[in-house]
């Protein structure tokens, strides 16, 4: 029951927010946020790791054609919620400096992608899970149509039509499972584990939902969507898309590609470890050498979710579990950062690095939470960044050991692109431009505080997340181990 | 009247459920297929009536309007349940004939004309190839009966005359249907006729047009399939990317769907082709699906043009100016291009699941592809609405009816396409 409410809790909340359409749109939305927090600590207290999945929901849709609304728990879906559940309100009291036009229908689109995006996260039924999928998409496609910068209507489409095509290859291959299901059909993921499926049929099934999970990540060679999106989304968009919306497709490797393919996984694997390092290398530097702060943020995300991508398909636990923690690191750093950017944009009506500088001697609040943010985005120790970093490297290592070398220029690279970053915005000499710089006002601080809380959570006592993923995990890579010796 | 009429016959129709009846002779059949594609037909026409006050007000010669589109009705419901080729011969013509008069019903305008006499013309063609393909079937099997030729065809087995027969049946049939490459009468008849008209004919028309083609292949010819799966499985293919090619490049609106329409009968054939449990169902659903957001989408059209300016201009800023029409047409073009949860996305699923059941994968993917190209078409009327400002300041006025049904028709989209059991437990 409990998900039931979390799911549809912000679908309600998204109708009276509209409805309201005036100033009051944003306090109804971070309160109904909040809220949907809130209820988070019950499934969190009922929580066993070891009990597989939990909170279940089954009720019949389409009876005739095996279609149910299944949803369930387990610690991969946990962590995953989490995240959903912890950003969405940061990233609605983010939006409070800003003044949207049409605010109802603004804060209704975010809580509805937010019911979306919780529904992707515990479906337990193909079909389920594929309308949460779309359902995501439409909310985030308008926002950056009508919210976005100047070239949005090119930019919105190529989004979208992008991502359609992965999810309709998904889709093909969700049906073939389909009807491959023994009896009266089902759409059911515990009868799609159980299929015996031949290795060549599993190669296609492999590339459709690789296909799919892919874009929406993105990974090289299909991010060229990316970067023009996110930095002509307005700033909320650009986190939910960066911050949650990309983990749609790092899960769905987990929960859907993984098991349901893993001879295609034996075959490909390494074709998918090889398009994630490139993208990892070929992002970075590309980061290197942007002007542009936010489209600076936006290859270094394809770089950390190229790393996380890789560890994933190293089907090592480490591997495994370092892309799981790093999916909810990476979101906290990412959307902390985006909200940096956007702070200094609304500020200086610039984001160009060479224009700025010296913020630090007039806004020493912001210089610490920025240095904060950037040195959890480099990995150092003690900071969320090395927890899922190190575990990632340490994945891939055992995999191939040239490998990880590639892939561990992320770490050198993204070093060098976020502090050259940083020196150029917060040290040095101030200008006419940022001697006008005001510091973070209260707001800004309530934003900012509990992504710092979470940085150190996770980076000084990671065991929380580690206890409440690896059995999940552990019998996920158990799952594979069967179906692929069988 | 028409609409109290209308209703006692959907009415009427309900009570038939699970009859089976036979009529005049074993001239039709009432069975489920033919009752639920009635419901439909009477549905849409209802909502197209209450839809089209404008029409009617506008025309000089209303009484025969009305009865004329009832007519038309008429042979539609004929052409869902005849079980005998001479029944579907006159349901085409009684659907047909009126509505050449329909198309040309806007006596002073020289593409209204223009359509009636291409549409009349072309359809003159199909007829011709309809009898002459019944005339074979006869001489193949020595009836007209559906269920008596599908019996002979068992026991003498097949004969080149039936060849040649199921030919031109389907050649008879893909004009009506407006399937590539017989469409090329349905741009210039839908952008010539008057908007409502072409509502009508992209709706009701079409819908019999694929009942009427259902029912025949799968009574008749279902034994056989190998005999024309290849035929359709092209015609489709073809039908889907060319009708959604060709509408990337249109300028025109009215156009734009109409090759829209084209596609979506690419769609529609899939269900024929797939000739399992599930291609009834899929057909029915796709039709109702495809026949609320169409039937909404041709009503904006008209609100938003006004008799003007049929391109995507016409729609820039709706949001702006009227955000209630604006979620409608979302809604409505949504639906189209097949995004869940609305009702097309959950027809093309289904159409998709009982083309891949019988493992047409290649044309499955054909035919994403398709819809992707929709996406594009599609999209770029709902950028132009959410986006721009508006090219002329007026108010669009709308009848509290008018409003009424387009937001009835949205709701439809939308609880069919959330509770999509309510139509597919049907058949």
């Amino acid at each position: 029951m409990i998900l039931g409410l979390l799911i549809f809790f912000p679908m309600l909340a998204a109708l009276v927010a509209g409805f309201v359409n005036n100033g009051n749109s944003k306090k109804i939305a971070l309160g109904a946020s909040l809220f949907e927090l809130f209820l988070f600590h019950v499934p969190v207290h009922h929580f066993h790791p070891q009990g597989g999945q939990q909170f279940l929901l089954d009720v019949a849709w389409v009876e005739k054609l095996g279609i149910h609304f299944k949803v369930g728990m387990d610690g991969i879906s946990m962590l995953l919620v989490f995240l959903t559940v912890l950003l969405v309100p940061i990233i609605i009291g983010a939006s409070f400096g800003h003044n949207y036009k049409k605010p109802g229908l603004f804060y209704a689109l975010i809580l509805f992608m937010q019911s979306a995006l919780v529904g992707v996260f515990t479906s337990l039924d193909a079909f389920l899970f594929y309308i949460f999928w779309e359902l995501a998409l439409i909310p985030i496609y308008l926002i950056c149509l009508m919210w976005g910068g100047k070239d949005r209507a090119r930019i919105t489409l190529k989004f979208f039509i992008y991502t359609l095509f992965g999810s309709l290859l998904m889709l093909v291959g969700i049906i073939y499972l389909y009807l491959q299901t023994p009896g009266a059909h089902t759409f059911d993921i515990e009868a799609f584990y159980s299929l015996r499926l031949d290795r060549a049929t599993q190669c296609w099934l492999f590339w459709a939902f690789f296909l799919a999970f892919a874009i929406k990540m993105p990974v090289f060679p299909f991010h060229t969507w990316q970067p023009d999106t996110y930095v002509d989304s307005p700033t909320p968009g650009t986190m939910l898309l960066s911050g949650i919306m990309l983990k749609m497709g790092t899960y769905g490797l987990l929960r859907w590609l993984l098991p349901i393919a893993p001879l295609g996984v034996q075959d490909w694997g390494a074709w998918a470890i090889g398009l994630s390092v490139t993208s990892v290398v070929y992002a970075s530097c590309i980061a290197l050498v942007q002007k542009d702060f936010k489209r600076l943020i936006a290859y270094s995300s394809i770089a950390h979710v190229g790393l996380i991508s890789a560890g994933i398909f190293t089907l090592t636990i480490q591997g495994v579990q370092g892309g799981l923690i790093q999916m909810l690191s990476h979101g906290i750093n990412v959307v902390g950062l985006f909200f940096i950017a956007e702070i200094i944009s609304s500020r200086m009506n610039t984001r160009q690095l060479n224009e700025l500088g010296g913020i630090r001697l007039v806004a020493p609040k912001f210089a610490t939470y920025f240095l904060i943010l950037v040195l959890a985005s480099v990995a150092l120790p003690l900071t969320n960044g090395f927890v899922g970093e190190f575990m990632l490297m340490v994945g891939i290592y055992q995999y191939q050991a040239w490998v990880a070398g590639v892939a561990g220029l992320t770490i050198i690279l993204g070093a060098v692109y976020m502090l050259v970053s940083y020196q150029k915005i917060c040290l040095g000499e101030k200008n006419r431009l940022t001697e006008k710089f005001t510091d973070l006002t209260r707001n800004e601080m309530l934003v900012l505080v509990p992504l710092v809380v979470m940085i150190f959570w996770i980076g000084v006592y990671p065991k929380f997340f580690l206890q409440m993923t690896e059995p999940s995990l552990l019998q996920l890579l158990d799952t594979i181990q069967t179906a692929s010796s069988r | 009247m028409v609409l109290l009429g209308l209703a006692a016959a959907f009415a009427v129709n309900i009570l038939d459920w699970n009859t089976n009846q036979v009529f005049y002779n074993d001239m039709m059949r009432v069975d489920n297929f033919a009752v639920a594609f009635t419901g439909v037909l009477t549905g849409v026409t209802l909502l197209w009536f209450l839809l089209s006050p404008g029409f009617f007000r506008e025309e000089s010669s209303l009484t025969d309007h009305y009865s004329l589109i009832v007519f038309a009705l008429a042979g539609a419901l004929v052409m869902s349940s005849y079980s005998n080729l001479i029944m579907l011969f006159l349901g085409i013509e009684i659907l047909s004939i009126p509505m050449y008069v329909l198309a040309g019903s806007r006596k002073n305008s020289l593409a209204s004309n223009e359509a009636a006499v291409k549409y009349l013309l072309m359809g003159a063609f199909a007829t011709c190839f309809l009898l002459f393909g019944i005339a074979l079937i006869y001489g193949a099997t020595g009836t007209f009966n559906l269920a008596g030729i599908a019996s002979a065809i068992q026991s003498e087995g097949t004969t080149f005359l039936l060849y040649a027969g199921i030919l031109m049946m389907l050649i008879a049939m893909a004009f009506k249907a407006s399937v590539v490459p017989f469409h090329f009468w349905a741009p210039d008849v839908y952008q010539g006729s008057p908007t409502q008209i072409t509502a009508f004919m992209s709706t009701v028309v079409k819908t019999a047009a694929f009942a009427a083609f259902f029912r025949l292949f799968w009574i008749c010819f279902s034994q056989h399939i190998e005999l024309w799966s290849d035929t359709i499985w092209v015609l489709s293919a073809v039908t889907i990317l060319v009708g959604n090619i060709t509408a990337v490049y249109q300028n025109n609106i009215k156009r734009m769907l109409a090759y829209s329409s084209i596609a979506h009968a690419g769609y529609m054939l899939m269900s024929v082709l797939a000739m399992n449990d599930y291609s009834q169902g899929s057909l029915l659903y796709y039709t109702l699906a495809y026949s609320l957001s169409s039937l909404a989408a041709f009503t904006i059209l008209v609100l938003v043009s006004n008799g003007g300016n049929e391109t995507a201009d016409s729609f820039k800023g709706l949001m702006s100016k009227n955000p209630m029409l604006a979620f409608v047409t979302l809604i409505s073009l949504l639906s189209l291009a097949g995004i869940p949860p609305l009702a097309g996305f959950f027809a093309k699923y289904y159409i998709f699941s009982a083309a891949l059941q019988n493992h047409y994968t290649v044309l499955v993917i054909l035919a994403v592809i398709g819809s992707l190209i929709g996406v594009y078409y599609y999209f770029r009327i709902i950028i132009a609405m959410f986006q721009g400002e508006a090219v002329e300041e007026r108010t669009i006025a709308i009848e509290p009816v008018v409003k009424a049904v387009l937001i009835l028709a949205s709701i439809a989209t939308l609880v069919f396409g959330i509770a999509p059991g309510l139509i597919v437990s049907l058949l």
